[in-house]
C-alpha cells in the first residue's frame, strides 16, 4: 500500500499537525518509504496466531477505589502557557 | 592527584565509603570536567552545579556518620526524558520548552534516595527517536571515539655532531586520529558520550528499539536494556509505552550493575512494573558460566555485515567456550520481521502519546484563529522532522481501515518473535550472544542515512527483537574494529534473568578489557 499527496494531507490534519505543501510532498516519499518496507510483514503466515496485547504475563495492576493524591491545582497548570485562577486558557471554542 | 573522574562507580564507592576522597570533591572534578568538555561533545543541555554540590554536601555528611546509601556521592548524568523536579525535562524536544515538572520520576527518586549526586540532563533524539542523536532540538551530540589508523613509523637515524654519538634507528607505531566527527548513535547518545567522555560516573537511559545498547556499543561502554516491566516508567516521557524501558550506561559491567539495582523497583504508580524483588545483581557479579548454554542465532548474520563484526561475534563465542560454556546453534526465524513490525508498533503507540503536546498545558504554544489551528500550528513548530514522520505513519496505521491491515497484524508477528525465544529458552539455552549493531559509530550527517529514514532504522536491527519480546539485553565492548572504533556484542537473557547477563557480560569483559578513548578534548 502507498500514500498520495492527499492521504498525506488527510493524516496530518487527523494528526494535528500544519504541512506547508512541500512538506507533504516530501512527507509522501518518505512514508511510502516505510510503508515499503513494513510491507514484508505480508508475507508471515499468522494465522491462528493471537496478537501481542501484553508483553509480560501479568494481571493489570488494581488500586483501592479511594482518594490517594489531589489538591495540586497550581503544581498541574504551572508549566502552562496560559492560565487564569488555576484554569487552562485556550482560543475561544464555542461561540 | 590523580584525574577523579577516571574512577569508576565502584572504585569511588570504596574510596568515598573509605574517606579517601569526600563527594564534593568528586562532584567539584566532573563539574570541572563539564565547563571543560561540554561545548566540544554537546552531552548535556542542562547542567546543575549548584544542585549537585549541595547534594554532594549531603552526601558527606551521611558519609560522615556511616549512613551513606548505595550510590552515596556517585555523580550521574540523567537522559532529558527523565522528569526531575523543577529543572529541565524536554525529551530534547522544543515542543516542551521551558518544562520544568513539580515531580520527580520513579527511576530519579530511587536513585537520589540512594544517594546519588545530579550533574545535569542528557541530550538524547528528540523524544526518543533517532538512533544517532541528531534529531535533539539542541544539536547532535559528538563521540569522543574517532576513526585512527596505526602507521609504522621508520625512526631516522640520528647522528650528532662530531663526537661521534648515533642514536640508534628502529620502528615505532603512531596512531594517526582522524577528525570527522562521529555520532555516539542514539536515542541515549548524551548519555553514552558523557560516560565514555568522564562526563560523569554512570548515566540513565532509555531503550525502545536499542536506545541504551546500541549507543553503548558505539562509544565502548556497557548499556543494559532491562527486561519489560522491571524498571518503573511513571515520570519517564512516554515514546512506546509497550517498548519503553528505562537502564543505565557505564563504564563497565560492575557499574552497571550496581546503577541497576537502584534504578530499579516495584512501583504501584505504574501498572506494568512488575512485582518481584530486585535482586543484588552486582553479586552475580565473578561466578563462572561453567556448563551454561549460550546459543547462537543464525538469523543475525546479515547480509553486508562488516568482517570485523563477524570476527568479533567469533571471539565471543571462543572466549565463552574457554570459560567452560556450551555454545548451541539455535535458530530465531521471525529475526527479520522485528524491524518492520517495530516500526508499526511505535509509531502508532507514539502517535497516542504524543497527543498530549497540544499547546494547551506545557510547553510551546503557537497561536491559530481557533483551537484546531493553534493546535496544529503549535505541533507543527514543536515536533521535528523524525518525530512527525512518526506521529504521520502510526496515525495513518491507526486510521479506519488500515488497523487490521498494520497493526494488528504487527502485533500478530510480535507474538510469532516472542515465541522464537521462548521456544530457544525451552530448549535449555541460557543465554543468547549476538553482535549489538551492524556497523562502528558513523559519520554526523552522514548523506545516506539523511536521505533514507530506512537505512537509518537498520541501526536497530539486532537491538529491536528484544524490545519486541520484552527480554533483557545487554551490550558490552568487546573489541575495536579496523579504525580503531569500538564495537559491542549483545547478550539476550530469559525475562528477568539480568543476573545471568551481567555474569556473562563480565566473562567477555575480563577477556576483551576495557576500552576508552584516548582523550584529545
Amino acid at each position: 500500500m502507498s500514500v498520495d499527496l492527499k492521504t498525506v494531507k488527510r493524516v496530518a490534519h487527523l494528526a494535528r499537525i500544519a504541512v506547508s505543501e512541500d512538506d507533504a510532498q516530501r512527507m509522501t516519499g518518505e512514508l511510502n518509504a516505510i510503508l515499503g518496507f513494513v510491507e514484508q510483514l505480508n508475507e508471515v503466515d499468522v494465522s491462528g496466531v493471537e496478537p501481542m496485547t501484553s508483553v509480560t504475563p501479568m494481571e493489570m495492576k488494581k488500586r483501592v477505589d479511594a482518594v490517594t493524591d489531589g489538591n495540586k491545582a497550581a503544581d498541574i497548570v504551572a508549566n502552562a502557557p496560559a492560565t487564569d485562577e488555576n484554569f487552562f486558557l485556550v482560543p475561544k471554542v464555542v461561540e | 592527584m590523580t584525574d577523579l573522574t577516571r574512577l569508576t562507580i565502584a572504585e569511588a564507592r570504596e574510596k568515598l565509603r573509605g574517606k579517601e576522597i569526600t563527594a564534593t570533591e568528586l562532584t567539584d572534578a566532573y563539574v570541572s570536567a563539564i565547563d571543560q568538555a561540554n561545548a566540544t561533545f554537546n552531552a548535556y543541555v542542562a547542567t546543575t552545579p549548584d544542585k549537585a554540590r549541595e547534594m554532594a554536601k549531603a552526601s558527606d555528611a551521611r558519609l560522615a556518620k556511616g549512613e551513606g546509601g548505595a550510590l552515596e556521592g556517585i555523580p550521574l548524568g540523567i537522559k532529558d526524558l527523565f522528569a526531575t523536579e523543577g529543572v529541565h525535562t524536554q525529551a530534547c524536544s522544543h515542543v516542551l520548552d521551558g518544562f520544568e515538572p513539580r515531580y520527580e520520576s520513579t527511576v530519579t527518586a530511587n536513585l537520589w534516595a540512594d544517594g546519588a549526586v545530579m550533574l545535569g540532563k542528557l541530550n538524547m533524539d528528540e523524544f526518543a527517536m533517532g538512533s544517532s542523536n541528531e534529531t535533539s532540538y539542541y544539536g547532535p551530540v559528538i563521540n569522543p571515539w574517532r576513526r585512527s589508523r596505526t602507521e609504522t613509523v621508520v625512526m631516522p637515524t640520528t647522528h650528532q655532531g662530531d663526537g661521534g654519538f648515533v642514536a640508534a634507528g628502529g620502528a615505532r607505531t603512531a596512531r594517526t586520529y582522524d577528525n570527522m566527527q562521529l555520532v555516539p548513535g542514539g536515542s541515549s547518545g548524551g548519555s553514552a558520550a558523557a560516560v565514555s567522555a568522564f562526563l560523569c560516573a554512570g548515566a540513565t537511559a532509555t531503550d525502545t528499539g536499542g536506545s541504551i545498547r546500541q549507543p553503548a556499543a558505539f562509544t565502548g561502554t556497557v548499556g543494559i536494556k532491562p527486561t519489560y516491566g522491571r524498571v518503573s516508567r511513571w515520570g519517564t516521557v512516554a515514546f512506546a509505552s509497550s517498548l519503553d524501558q528505562a537502564g543505565p550506561i557505564a563504564r563497565d559491567v560492575r557499574d552497571a550493575a550496581i546503577l541497576l539495582k537502584s534504578m530499579a523497583s516495584v512501583d504501584a504508580k505504574d501498572t506494568t512494573s512488575v512485582d518481584l524483588p530486585v535482586p543484588d545483581y552486582e553479586a552475580a557479579i565473578g561466578k563462572s558460566v561453567k556448563g551454561m548454554k549460550i546459543g547462537i542465532p543464525k538469523e543475525y548474520r546479515v547480509d553486508g555485515m562488516p568482517e570485523d563484526i563477524e570476527a568479533l561475534w567469533q571471539k565471543g563465542i571462543a572466549w565463552l567456550r574457554d570459560a567452560g560454556a556450551e555454545i548451541v546453534d539455535i535458530s530465531l526465524p521471525h529475526t527479520k520481521y522485528a524491524l518492520p513490525a517495530y516500526y508499526i508498533v511505535a509509531p502508532a503507540e507514539a502517535s497516542s502519546n504524543l497527543a498530549r503536546y497540544d499547546g494547551v498545558r506545557y510547553g510551546l504554544r503557537v497561536p491559530g484563529k481557533d483551537i484546531i489551528e493553534m493546535y496544529e500550528n503549535t505541533r507543527a513548530a514543536g515536533f521535528g522532522r523524525e518525530v512527525k514522520r512518526r506521529i504521520m505513519i502510526g496515525t495513518y496505521v491507526l486510521s479506519a481501515g488500515y488497523y487490521d491491515a498494520y497493526y494488528l497484524q504487527a502485533q500478530k508477528v510480535r507474538t510469532l518473535i516472542k515465541r522464537d525465544f521462548e521456544l530457544a529458552f525451552a530448549a535449555g539455552v541460557d543465554v543468547i550472544l549476538t553482535p549489538a549493531t551492524p556497523s562502528a559509530a558513523f559519520g554526523v550527517a552522514d548523506e545516506d542515512m539523511a536521505a533514507d529514514p530506512v537505512k537509518m532504522y537498520l541501526n536497530d536491527i539486532f537491538t529491536v527483537t528484544v524490545n519486541m519480546a520484552g527480554l533483557p539485553g545487554i551490550a558490552v565492548p568487546a573489541g575495536l574494529d579496523g579504525n580503531g572504533l569500538p564495537l559491542g556484542l549483545q547478550l539476550i537473557g530469559r525475562p528477568f534473568d539480568e543476573e545471568t547477563l551481567f555474569q556473562t557480560a563480565h566473562v567477555i569483559e575480563q577477556a576483551a578489557g576495557r576500552f576508552q578513548p584516548e582523550k584529545w578534548w
